[in-house]
């Protein structure tokens, strides 16, 4: 059973120009942590705004929790937690008033549900009198997603929780939405961070308002046909450049220490080639091995296609 | 290469009790791709806003472009460009508007303008969009853009602040080709990032806990000195410890 279905969505701006989300559909079953993955511009906040009710699509359908967003939004708007990408509490709020006024919005209290946000809340309650604009970025990250949950929603939309946070605190929030999957509660997170993709069970590869790819992150990368490989020598920003004009080169991007290729030519005097001629051009420490493609480079590819 | 262009000694700055940014000392090269990294909270926008001349320290000397970080503030900020995720042009303006804005407050003349916008937009493949409104460009194109814009004036440093959030795979790696044909031509770059595989680009980073620098050195002695297999493990095991978290 699934609890959002997506039907053909479509969506434009600007009367028609821009064309936010091109013809996408998919479903997430019921406690699925599944995840919209692509860049800024890619059709994900759209979505969003679509299943929560609070934007029409053009054409297609979409349901959550089997209830039409056109027909029956007053449903969903009952049932579902939403967390924009950008910080939509009141400010001149406190921490407490915040998520009373939730609480109180959605005709429940704070103890009512109180189990389901403790783990997080306690990390703010020292600062429960402050008002919610002079938090710190991560505070209120924390902040939002107890107001996201108060009520207890069958269905949570979060749109880019993690967007300028740090590697520690992105950690620690991956961390509370494994624990928020166990209570049952179906995830859509976006992300532009491709190394949480596979921190999902199930992901759509977005770009330019299209689904480019959709399945388990596993299967994904399974799909990249090529072998590739991970170099590095003394100088890596000639590396990139001379490796870009090699013949013997059917791509080639930066990955951080290495770069990441794939030669025209799967078959071994290619690997010697290479080396041969990298040899020749004075470069020394060279390394290359074979390594397993990430969502980061299934990404890449599926953009350049 | 070996000219210093940015040279903190005890840099420090204190709102009421708390210190924000603790005795910070290092020096940068010109051409040097130097990240400058830390959690959130850490100090990292106090200390850039204290090197490009926007905020007084407390205490401690520093001198960027060869200028007293105290006294020649106004010479710091003509010898610096700056760019950052949040502003860095202005959406209801042009292309070529934004060039010629820009270009000017840095006191280019015209004819340079002229010639510089003519490579630049050459460079980035704008041709057809000199005559956009910015807000239509999608962000990797504007974010490009930003970039060349703050290095329009030649400067010595260039202070980018989380330059490619948001932005996709491919454009992120372009960026940084920008990145790198810059430091060549010896413009010393700043840089802040949240990916952990741009820390790998930098010829020397610097992780910044709790106001103070806990760890300064190139990717691959880091990776050493924490045992490390990534730059991801290296800012772990430094950042988990910080008591400070935020913004």
């Amino acid at each position: 059973m699934s609890d959002v279905i997506l039907n053909n969505i479509c969506k434009t701006y600007n009367k028609g120009i821009v064309l936010a989300v091109d013809d996408v559909s998919f479903s997430v079953g019921k406690g699925e942590l599944f995840g919209l993955i692509g860049p800024d511009g890619a059709g994900k906040t759209s979505i969003f705004r679509i299943l929560t009710t609070l934007l029409l699509a053009d054409s297609g359908s979409a349901s959550v929790n089997g209830y039409d967003v056109v027909n029956d939004y007053k449903k969903i708007r009952q049932h579902v937690g939403y967390m924009p990408g950008k910080f939509s509490l009141y400010q001149d709020l406190t921490v407490e008033e915040n998520l009373k006024f939730f609480a109180t919005v959605f005709n429940t209290t704070i103890e009512a549900n109180y189990e389901l946000i403790k783990e997080i809340y306690i990390q703010i309650e020292p600062f429960k009198k402050r008002r919610a604009g002079k938090l710190s970025g991560g505070m209120k990250q924390k902040l939002a997603l107890c107001c996201a949950l108060i009520h207890r929603p069958t269905v949570l939309f979060l749109d880019e929780p993690t967007t300028g946070v740090d590697t520690v605190s992105r950690k620690e929030f991956w961390d509370m939405l494994k624990r928020l999957k166990q209570e049952g509660i179906t995830i859509l997170v976006s992300t532009p961070y491709m190394d949480e993709a596979t921190l999902c069970e199930r992901i759509a590869l977005m770009q330019d308002g299209k689904i480019m790819s959709i399945d388990t992150p596993k299967n994904i990368t399974k799909q990249y046909a090529e072998i590739l490989y991970a170099i590095k020598a003394s100088n890596m920003s000639h590396l990139l450049s001379d490796l870009r004009l090699n013949k013997l080169i059917r791509s080639c991007n930066a990955f951080g220490e290495y770069h990441h290729i794939t030669f025209n030519d799967d078959l071994k005097n290619s690997k010697s080639e290479l080396l041969n001629y990298l040899k020749s051009k004075n470069y020394i420490s060279i390394e290359i091995k074979q390594v397993a493609p990430t969502i980061e480079d299934c990404f890449i590819k599926l953009m350049n296609k | 290469m070996n000219e210093i262009v940015i040279k903190t000694d005890k840099l420090t700055k204190r709102f009421g009790n708390f210190i924000a940014a603790n005795e910070i000392t290092f020096e940068v090269k010109a051409g040097e791709i130097f990240g400058f990294l830390g959690a959130n909270g850490a100090g990292k926008t106090t200390a850039m806003r204290m090197l490009c001349g926007l905020s007084k320290p407390s205490s401690g000397n520093a001198t960027i472009a060869g200028f007293d970080i105290y006294k020649e503030t106004e010479k710091i900020k003509k010898n610096i460009g700056y760019m950052s995720q949040k502003f860095s042009l202005y959406e209801d303006l042009t292309v070529i508007e934004n060039i010629r804005f820009f270009g000017g407050i840095y006191g280019i003349s015209d004819k340079q303008i002229n010639e510089k916008s003519n490579t630049l937009i050459e460079q980035l493949g704008l041709k057809n969009e000199t005559k956009k409104l910015v807000a239509s460009l999608p962000l990797g194109w504007k974010q490009k853009l930003a970039f060349s814009v703050a290095i329009l004036h030649e400067p010595k440093i260039v202070f980018l602040d989380e330059p490619t959030g948001g932005v996709d795979p491919v454009t992120r790696r372009q960026f940084w080709d920008l990145i790198y044909s810059a430091s060549d031509r010896g413009i010393t770059i700043f840089v802040t990032t949240h990916y952990m595989d741009e820390a790998e680009y930098c010829n020397r980073i610097s992780m910044m806990v709790d106001g103070v620098i806990k760890a300064l050195d190139t990717p691959t002695n880091l990776k050493k000195q924490f045992s490390a297999d990534s730059m991801d493990e290296v800012f772990f095991e430094l950042a988990r410890g910080a008591k400070r978290k935020g913004d």
